[in-house]
């Protein structure tokens, strides 16, 4: 379970986030809508750690542990994943390689033990199928001209592989088709289980047709001002963030 | 704090203590005494046994030594090193080979051990009598010919490679029973007088090995040299020559690591290859020599003069380096492209950390018609390190449609660090081409925290992220020496952990 309270953080001086509070028990699935330049972004990097990003007041746990404390690699082995808004690309860096690398130092990190070539290809294998991603994309440089789609399809590859108990996906639904769309959500629901919970950052309420979450959460200029069931998504697609603005 | 400052304090914290091959070997050495002059190359032609035509050639590249001066062009700072103030000569005295690694002084093995050699190798880099006689299992077979300090303790696969008229040994040996070969090629690609170091070279040469592939052999096995620098302030002046005659392929592996020490240590190796009538001679190297402490103190000074001679029609030399070590790296492997249709290849790496600084990079010299040459070139700084690539291309008239690539990477890490890219091309004909890229880049934040959201340390991040740098390079190095190299890599730019 994911508990947030209080939080507030700022980069290079400037507070973005303005106090969050948030929970998500284990096994939910809650989604994050709100408008650009809102703090959902922000708020995934506080959550993973990335440089630059400073905490100011608030706590967040995982499972009952502070994890504001732990470097990310440590984040990352308790269980936190991230799908980036836009993943990073790795040139000369071979995809099986990185994936193979994360899911070891995870694994390692987690007290269990690493995978070999084989085993490791086995899995990957397995994982990409339900992806429906060709085999090739493990031999290039990590998202190196991968489109935007299979960028996004790679980040829930590596979700599926490192087996996270929190991932927060970051508009892991813009840039994909429709069928990708499908893909990806049925990527998703298949983690869907009590051990595993998932904030989803989207713009779009037809994600949420796919992956249908526990709550809905607005958030706006750095606080969470609205929360909801999946009809919020709806009442926000019909009428827009105003109506939000207005009432909080 | 930003990435780039953490990354630089990661660097800037590594010490001596991650350089995990600092050891010494103590095995009772044979010194000539310190100091260099006519006496001391007359001992060291004695000790070896040589032929009055070797000593003569030492004396010859002695004197005009004398006459030289130490070349300052490099971008290298170093303070004057005392040439008086170093041995020449120094040997392990046991020469016998032993039955079985329990007779050999477990001091080597220790060395070996730390080295991380496994045991066959380690039999059959002590000698061991049989040893080396089956390969181990799913693996390419390696023939190793030990210099340890000066002179090689062991030499393997003799047999096996003696079937195909292949000779695989030391120098010194070869003097002794091949001497119209080492006669004939000794000198014959880095002459004497070439430079200060290859005339140094030449006058004190200890030893070093030789390969002669006949005629239209194909190497059966990579050929390997495991080079240690062991006892205190001798200086290391290896000789390799390698002949490979015409349509005869071989690939030859160079691996080092030296001990820690205080004082700087002159090292001034030099190797010569000549490939005859569609010959492929395959050179790689893993350089990783004590690069002195943090403050940039210690660490070996390593002037090498690496040349190939493409002698023949369509025959290859490609050398292959990377370079982590040494407190100075000064090193230009090249090719004389003299045959038509040669192909000269020049792929590296080099790290500079701390207080190292490497000046090195290759000369293709283009002077049959449709030569070809490729240089990759990939340099990584860090800390206060200081890299340079120089290249020079030099086509000549005759080298009609001959064509250069040249690709220069840089990577920063840290903002103390120096990258610096001097190619020289000399063009005197007109249907040659030639292309020269290059890129200087940062280790981006984004990067860095990708890699560590999914598990990575930072350590592992910029290890991995170098890797993929430097792939290129790499993948050119045959499988064993690619695994030991990516390694190498991450443990450079290490920090102390934790
Ligand atoms: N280094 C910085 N200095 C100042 N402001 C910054 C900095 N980095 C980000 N911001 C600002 O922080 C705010 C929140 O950005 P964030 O990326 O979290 O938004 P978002 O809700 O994810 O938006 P989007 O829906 O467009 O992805 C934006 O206004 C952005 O301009
Ligand atoms: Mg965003």
């Amino acid at each position: 379970m994911l508990r947030i309270e209080g939080l507030t953080a700022e980069i290079d001086g400037k507070e973005i986030l303005k106090g969050i509070d948030l929970e998500v028990p284990t096994g939910e699935v809650h989604a994050i809508m709100g408008p650009n330049g809102s703090g959902k972004s922000t708020l995934s990097y506080v959550l993973s750690g990335r440089e630059g990003y400073e905490v100011t007041a608030g706590t967040a746990t995982l499972n009952g542990v502070d994890i504001l404390a732990m470097e990310p690699e440590e984040r990352a082995a308790a269980g936190l994943f991230l799908a980036f808004q836009y993943p990073v690309e790795l040139p000369g860096v071979g995809n099986a390689t990185f994936l193979r690398t994360a899911l070891n130092a995870v694994r390692k990190g987690r007290g269990e033990s690493e995978l070999d070539a084989m085993q490791f290809l086995k899995l990957a294998r397995q994982r990409m199928t339900a992806l429906s991603m060709p085999e090739d994309m493990l031999k290039r440089g990590v998202n190196v001209g991968f489109s935007g789609g299979e960028k996004k399809r790679n980040e829930i590859l590596q979700m599926a592989l490192l087996q996270p108990s929190m991932a927060i996906l970051d508009e892991t639904d813009s840039g994909l088709d429709i069928d990708a769309l499908k893909i990806v959500s049925d990527g998703v629901n298949a983690m869907r289980g009590p051990n595993f919970s998932a904030l989803v950052i989207t713009h779009y309420q037809r994600l949420l047709d796919y992956i249908v979450p526990d709550r809905v959460h607005v958030l706006m200029a750095g606080r969470i001002v609205k929360s909801g069931g999946p009809e919020l998504a709806k009442e926000l697609e019909a009428q827009g963030y105003a109506s939000v603005q207005a009432a909080a | 704090m930003p990435a780039v400052t953490e990354t630089i304090e990661t660097v800037q914290s590594m010490t001596e203590s991650t350089y995990k091959w600092g050891f010494e070997t103590d095995i009772e050495m044979e010194f000539a005494p310190k100091g260099l002059n006519e006496d001391i190359v007359r001992f060291i032609s004695a000790k070896k046994n040589e032929p009055a035509w070797l000593l003569e050639w030492r004396l010859r590249a002695f004197a005009v030594w004398k006459t030289m001066e130490e070349p300052r062009w490099a971008a290298v700072k170093y303070p004057p090193i005392d040439y008086q103030d170093s041995y020449y000569y120094a040997a392990p005295k046991e020469k016998v080979g032993p039955k079985s690694l329990d007779e050999v002084d477990p001091e080597l093995l220790k060395t070996y051990a730390k080295l991380g050699i496994p045991l066959r190798e380690q039999e059959i880099l002590a000698g061991v009598e049989g040893a080396g006689s089956t390969p181990a299992e799913g693996r390419m077979p390696i023939a190793i010919d030990a210099v340890f300090d000066s002179v090689s303790v062991a030499t393997s696969y003799k047999e096996r490679l003696g079937k195909e008229g292949i000779i695989f040994c030391s120098i010194s040996e070869a003097v002794q029973n091949h001497p119209d070969l080492v006669k004939k090629y000794l000198g014959s690609v880095v002459p004497q007088g070439d430079n200060f170091f290859a005339a140094l070279n030449s006058a004190v040469f200890t030893d070093g090995s030789f390969v002669y592939i006949p005629k239209g052999v194909r190497c059966p096995m990579e050929l390997s040299t495991y080079f240690r620098i062991n006892a205190k302030s001798t200086g290391q002046f290896e000789r390799t020559l390698i002949i490979a005659d015409a349509g005869s392929h071989v690939s030859y592996l160079e691996g080092c690591t030296a001990p820690m020490r205080d004082e700087n240590q002159l090292h001034a190796a030099v190797v010569e290859l000549v490939a005859m009538d569609d010959a492929t001679i395959k050179y790689s190297t893993v350089q990783n020599w004590y690069p002195g402490d943090a403050e940039g103190k210690g660490g070996i000074y390593n002037f090498v003069t690496k040349r190939g001679a493409c002698r023949g029609a369509r025959s290859k030399i490609s050398w292959t380096q990377v370079e982590t070590g040494s407190a100075i790296t000064w090193k230009y492997p090249s090719c004389i492209l003299q045959g038509e249709d040669s192909v000269g290849e020049f792929y590296s790496v080099a790290i500079t950390n701390n207080y190292q600084q490497a000046d090195t990079g290759t000369k293709m010299f283009h002077i049959g018609p449709r030569t070809k040459s490729t240089i990759v070139s990939k340099g990584i700084s860090a800390g206060h390190g200081q890299n340079t690539y120089r290249g020079l291309v030099r086509i000549g008239a005759k080298a009609t449609a001959a064509r250069n690539f040249t690709q220069c990477d840089s990577l920063l890490i840290g903002d103390l660090c120096g990258a610096h890219t001097v190619p020289y091309i000399e063009n005197r004909c007109v249907s040659a081409k030639v292309e020269h890229e290059a890129t200087t880049s940062r280790i981006a934040e984004d990067q860095l925290f990708y890699c560590r959201q999914r598990g990575l340390t930072q350590e592992e991040a910029v290890g991995l992220i170098v890797n993929g740098f430097c792939r290129e390079v790499l993948k050119e190095l045959p499988m064993e020496f690619a695994v030991e190299a990516q390694k190498l890599l991450q443990i450079s730019l290490e920090g102390s952990v934790g």
